[in-house]
């Protein structure tokens, strides 16, 4: 045989870690993406450890210290680093209880989007026909709306409300789910190993789930990843407008719009939230856009 | 003769173009009243330019696609998928190996699933028995143990046209479909993967559908030749019968566009352009 086998069998361990030592090279090119990607885990561990990191409680109120500016200004008290709200609560302690609140409606609202967006794709895309064309017509129908718009309008049905809000984000970025998905499965249905599996005696859902699906997971990573962050906003957003989640649920949007009316007088508390969502939105953005290029083989170096 | 693994008879097929919102639709036959049959331990090439209809012929008698009208006969037993299904115990009697050994195989499955899921698919057998299979049926096709946890990239275009054909063949089939399965492959590996389809012919009494454009490997491996222009067989018969004596005029291009390689070719052919140069 002229065929050339290697001399050692590598174990399919090593495999699984050449594959992610490859993947971290490509991704480490991008020094944004290593930066988003360290904030945000640094994010998560926050929110996992919040009740021991935050000083005080998130519903605590220090009647006597209200307004208090943060400790670099004068009239700060190193007792609240970033200052107090109107009722007297700190600041910081509920920036830090909030970041649950926006990592679990990023995590929930992705994990339904990404659920029943994929679904319907995978349908769409393996059975064409007329499947395909009352699928993708309800998506283009949900995308025509502007999707802040349609989560309002969708909150004002179901009612106000944290989970609400969240199933009403989901529903608005699940078309995105959808066409992905749809594209790429068309792409690897003509594939000749689709058609070796098929005549190997796959079914249908063999078919899509097992055969298919696997090898359309890249670009539906990186959207997962950038609906993530978009999920965070648009939670903030229907919190601002007081349809998300409810005070004094200490969740940034919510935050946000409970100190607008303060905007001159403690520029601390609007702006704390409002930077605790930006810094985290960035970070995942970053993170995404990384994932991006280091999973597109168009892009892949050497 | 005793009945036949294969029979076709007057197989027709016909795609249906456009049809979109401007423009009629037309009709493309691919495959106009095709009949032959292949015998067991036989091996029938199909012949013909890219384009007349031995693909959409190969996707037939594999029952991916029905065939518009005409009789599919496999073992005897009339096939008809279109109408009444496909059962597990037809499906297990046709197999097929493409002709790209680099598209064929799904880049996220390991070898020994590659081999396993037919068997998982169509017996009941526990996973240890299909390990065990997966791994005698690699070693068949000159494959080791060592590549049983590998993926598909890790090897050469000879190598996956093994294991494709191993995949084709865990499943006990009578009929191997082999479209072009060495047209990507290069020279040396060619031979490699036609002695090898030449051994396991032997070895399991199997019966081979090749399709081909090159004439050089037909010559090899068929025992008849069935010659293919637009759809339409021009030429069929016996091997010997069809290159020794083509009939068609189609057929005789074909042999005339075929290169010869063999040095009193070559000798003949430098001795023309010397003697050209000389005048």
């Amino acid at each position: 045989m002229t065929e050339i086998a290697s001399p050692v069998p590598p174990k399919t361990g090593n495999l699984r870690w050449a594959a992610l030592r490859e993947f971290w090279r490509y991704f480490s090119v991008n020094k944004g993406a290593v930066i988003g990607l360290w904030v945000f885990v640094v994010t998560v561990l926050i929110a996992i450890f919040a009740p021991v990191l935050a000083p005080h409680s998130a519903e605590q109120v220090f009647s006597k210290s209200i307004l208090v500016p943060p400790v670099w200004q004068q009239g700060g008290s190193s007792m609240f680093i970033l200052g107090t709200d109107a009722v007297g609560r700190d600041i910081l302690s509920r920036l830090i209880h909030g970041a649950r609140f926006s990592l679990a409606i990023g995590l929930v609202v992705v994990t339904i989007a990404m659920i029943s967006g994929v679904t319907l794709g995978v349908i769409a895309g393996y059975f064409r026909g007329w499947v395909d064309a009352a699928i993708m017509r309800v998506m283009d129908i949900i995308l025509a709306f502007p999707s802040l718009l349609l989560a309002l309008v969708l909150v004002s049905i179901l009612g106000k409300g944290l989970f609400n809000a969240m199933l009403a984000i989901a529903l608005v970025l699940q078309p995105h789910f959808a066409r992905l998905a749809r594209a790429a499965v068309m792409s690897e249905k003509t594939r000749e190993y689709v058609t070796s599996a098929k005549v190997a005696g796959a079914g249908h859902i063999r078919l899509m789930l097992v055969t298919i699906l696997p090898n359309c997971l890249g670009p539906l990573i990186v959207q997962a990843t950038l609906s993530f962050s978009n999920a965070i906003l648009e939670a903030a957003a229907l919190g601002f407008l007081g349809l998300g989640a409810q005070p004094p649920t200490p969740e940034w949007g919510t935050m946000l719009s409970g100190a607008r009316d303060l905007i001159t007088r403690a520029w601390w508390v609007v702006t704390m939230p409002g930077l605790a969502i930006l810094v985290t939105v960035l970070a995942i953005n970053l993170v995404g856009d990384g994932l991006r290029d280091a999973l597109d083989p168009k892009l892949k170096r050497s | 003769m005793s009945v036949p693994v294969l029979e076709a008879r007057n197989l027709v097929r016909d795609y249906h173009i456009g049809g979109g919102l401007f423009g009629g639709s037309r009709v493309v036959h691919a495959v106009k009243g095709v009949s032959f049959s292949v015998g067991k331990g036989k091996t029938l090439a199909v012949v013909g330019e890219s384009g007349c209809g031995k693909s959409t012929l190969a996707r037939i008698v594999t029952m991916i696609d029905a065939p518009t009208a005409g009789e599919l006969l496999i073992d005897g037993e009339k096939v008809d998928i279109a109408r009444h299904g496909l059962t597990k115990a037809l499906r297990r009697k046709v197999q097929i190996v493409f002709q790209n050994p680099y598209g064929s195989l799904n880049p996220r499955q390991k070898i020994g699933d590659v081999l396993a899921e037919p068997l998982l698919l169509n017996t009941g057998m526990k996973a240890p028995e299909r390990r065990g299979r997966a791994m005698e049926m690699l070693k068949k096709v000159g494959l080791g143990a060592e590549h049983f946890n590998r993926y598909p990239h890790m090897f050469s275009g000879g190598q996956r046209q093994r294991i494709a054909i191993a995949r084709a063949l865990m499943v006990n089939p009578s009929l191997l479909v082999l479209d072009e399965p060495v047209s990507a492959l290069d020279l040396s590996v060619q031979a490699q993967i036609l002695n090898l389809l030449a051994d396991l012919q032997d070895e399991f009494g199997l019966t081979y559908i090749f399709i081909s454009h090159d004439l050089s490997v037909v010559r090899y491996i068929a025992d008849d030749v069935m010659v293919m222009y637009f759809g339409e067989v021009v030429e069929y018969g016996p091997r010997e019968e069809v290159f020794a004596n083509p009939r068609h005029s189609y057929t005789r291009t074909l042999f005339a566009a075929t290169p010869k390689s063999d040095v009193e070719s070559i000798r003949a052919r430098l001795a023309k352009k010397a003697a050209l140069v000389g005048a």
